[in-house]
């Protein structure tokens, strides 16, 4: 393995390196007057499922957070199939870090045309010609009952056997 | 997203999460996980940087294929920054402080009020 081993040692941390945001977002909103903090879902329990035959020979389907409507637009619409050919376009009005960076490059959230490469190369079998978007709000309930399963049933429809999920 | 990640899992389809917001992917509990610590917004690699995207929807894929049980995290060498550099994001971002706090309060009564208005309009 080529890795250069240049000093990265710094003077020790007080606190995790990689940033909180449960704790982020709990001080920013409490600081906002909201005295009851979001309760972030946690389970004991993590189904998994092992590939059932060779990656490349598996269709890849892509779930992103990115809207097709903008943000006032009813949730309803924020759950949704398109061609992969409308990944450009689309609204990113999520809490990402607008001082740090920007989405002008959808690949950065919606990697679709770096798939097709990897499938190019015999990586992975095929792209599913559809995307998914599922909405981000409070309601974990919706989420379970209503889009969880509805993504699933588009997957199923599009032949896809593995998914790759990116959150804003 | 881990929600549905579960869902589609528990459904037989593995999945894997490309995301840079570890503890809220963690605390969740998730099958496959890979943490790119990059500010939100380009966990699938910096902006015009076909070859680190490539790389890392390439790690994606690697860990699809190579996890063997639940709640594997494997995190992507690639740095957003050095030094200095690096420690502003992570400070700046949803920053709470004395330069601010008076701002955020009074936004979020305004905020309030305003839906309060609106749920009385509906």
């Amino acid at each position: 393995m080529k890795a250069s081993m240049k000093d990265t040692t710094t003077p020790g941390i007080s606190h995790r390196h990689y940033v909180s945001y449960i704790d982020k977002s709990r001080e920013y909103y409490a600081a906002s007057g909201y005295e009851r903090p979001y309760r972030w879902p946690r389970y004991d329990h993590v189904p998994f499922t092992p590939l059932a035959k060779p990656l490349s020979q598996c269709r890849i389907g892509v779930v992103t957070t990115a809207d097709q409507a903008p943000g006032p637009a009813p949730r309803a619409t924020k759950l949704f199939v398109a061609p992969n050919s409308k990944a450009s376009g689309l609204f990113t009005e999520k809490s990402w870090d607008r001082e740090a960076t920007h989405t002008d490059d959808p690949e950065t959230y919606l990697p679709l045309q770096r798939l097709a490469e990897h499938v190019a190369a015999g990586h992975v079998g095929s792209l599913s010609p559809r995307f998914y978007g599922v909405p981000t709000d409070y309601s974990q309930r919706l989420t379970i009952e209503q889009d969880a399963p509805q993504i699933e049933r588009w997957m199923r429809e599009d032949g896809v056997d593995i998914a790759l999920l990116v959150p804003l | 997203m881990s929600l549905v990640a579960r869902h589609l899992e528990a459904a037989g389809i593995p999945t894997v999460i490309a995301g840079s917001a570890r503890d809220i992917v963690e605390e969740c509990g998730v099958p496959r996980f890979l943490f790119v610590d990059f500010p939100l917004g380009n966990p699938c690699g910096k902006p015009w940087d076909t070859k680190m995207q490539y790389n890392i929807v390439g790690g994606a894929l690697d860990l699809l294929e190579r996890a063997w049980q639940p709640r594997t995290t494997v995190q992507r060498p690639e740095t957003w920054a050095e030094g200095e550099a690096d420690a502003h994001w992570r400070k700046r971002f949803m920053w709470v402080g004395d330069d601010n706090r008076a701002a955020l309060a009074a936004a979020g009564a305004a905020r309030r009020q305003a839906q309060a208005g609106n749920r009385k309009a509906s």
